[in-house]
């Protein structure tokens, strides 16, 4: 079952997500520990009436995510957070203007 | 005094409740609630055997447990039922989880999704909920299955509770609101700001300016509309389209977003007759699960 999950905004300054596939998560954590501004964390997706634990931007992040990952460089594709994921679940709009 | 208060009270919307006639809950199998407790209201439904029952749609207090007793308190009200009566409570939205009666909660993007099937049927792919708080954009599968979906809770702006604080400054009853917003000749360039705070101050301006009432709720509520499309488009539009949330009933927003979209939204039901409130479909959805988790716990 896929679960695109778009975390971020679209403001006057452009388009910020980091988008994170429930399917292909695996629940590993490596992506947690990978990002430096501590952003990410496991949250339970109710699917097929099941708990999931999947990477999620923190609620604090989602807001501010502009300034959370730009550090990282998301615009080169190099962020540790894509890097670490084994399963390519993780990816990233970044459109400033 | 009374009456003088609730003149002033533009932002003040209408609650309200039914219970189903011919409908009798000692003769179902299975009784489940959702409760839906949002940022501005507060849902409640109840369902016999997969069946909605009876309904409630409150505003919320300063207090999430409060606020979601009493919407199931008043859903109840007249039925006969006690808490004891149900076999199974999920609790959903932004309060969620101070919802006390509740078996379980589970997030509002799954409630919408399996209400807006539940309400419409399996040809819903796309559904823009327009919440007090926040505009949730979520493309479903003909089994009411999150596929993707996009939030946008940076701001109140474009939502329910933005939609009150222009109601409030420009003195226009908040249902209302979407009809007065369409009685321009022509569109008016959009308010410029997101944020309801700077876009009331730019409305302010507006009027000073002696644009009508009319123009400058235009302004603001195509804003919203604008916004809202790209947030859709951004996952893509595909049909059939719904809205739900309290601001599927701002006919001003449903046109804007139907002409910038290119897509008609899917009727509303006849509420009084069926229960398929737009409004309440994170509740119908969360009821609706109520149902299957109890049928799992009963299998285990």
């Amino acid at each position: 079952m896929k679960v695109i999950t778009y975390y971020g905004y679209t403001d006057g300054s452009g388009e910020y997500y980091i988008v994170i596939d429930a399917e292909k998560c695996n629940s590993c954590g490596e992506c947690i520990s990978a990002c430096p501004q501590e952003a990410l964390q496991m949250e339970d997706m109710f699917i097929d009436l099941e708990d999931k634990p999947v990477a999620a931007v923190t609620e604090d992040h989602r807001k501010k995510i502009r300034y959370t990952c730009s550090p990282c460089k998301p615009e080169e594709n190099s962020m540790p957070c894509i890097k670490s994921c084994k399963k390519n679940a993780i990816s990233c709009i970044w459109k400033p203007l | 005094m009374t009456n003088n208060n609730e003149k002033t009270e533009y932002w003040r919307w209408l609650e309200y409740k039914k219970v189903m006639p011919n409908k009798d809950w000692k003769k179902a199998k299975i009784i489940t609630a959702g409760v839906d407790v949002g940022s501005v209201g507060s849902k409640a439904v109840i369902m016999l055997d997969g069946e909605i029952y009876a309904w409630s749609v409150m505003r919320t207090g300063s207090n999430s447990s409060d606020s979601a007793k009493k919407a199931l308190g008043w859903a109840m009200e007249d039925t006969g039922l006690t808490l004891e009566d149900f076999h199974y409570i999920v609790g959903t939205g932004y309060g969620r989880v101070n919802v006390p009666m509740a078996n379980r909660a589970i997030t509002e993007i799954a409630c919408h999704a399996k209400g807006a099937n539940y309400i419409w049927g399996p040809t819903v792919r796309t559904v823009l909920d327009v919440g007090g708080q926040d505009v949730k954009a979520i493309k479903i599968d003909e089994n009411g299955k999150v596929v993707s979906f996009l939030m946008n809770d940076k701001c109140a702006a474009g939502t329910g509770r933005g939609m009150e604080v222009i109601a409030d400054l420009l003195k226009i009853p908040i249902e209302d609101v979407g009809k007065e917003s369409l009685r321009v000749n022509e569109e008016p360039e959009p308010v410029s700001s997101t944020c309801v705070v700077f876009a009331k101050t730019e409305a302010v301006g507006l009027l000073r300016k002696g644009w009508t009432k009319e123009k400058v709720i235009a302004a603001y509520v195509r804003a919203m509309a604008i916004r809202m499309s790209d947030l859709i488009e951004k996952v893509g539009c595909e049909k059939d389209f719904v809205i739900t949330g309290g601001q599927s009933k701002n006919i001003g927003i449903v046109k804007r977003v139907e002409n910038i979209l290119g897509v008609k939204r899917l009727p509303v039901p006849n509420l009084k007759e069926t229960g398929l409130d737009p409004v309440s479909a994170g509740a119908i959805g969360a009821a609706l699960f109520a149902k299957a988790l109890y049928e799992k716990s009963l299998k285990q």
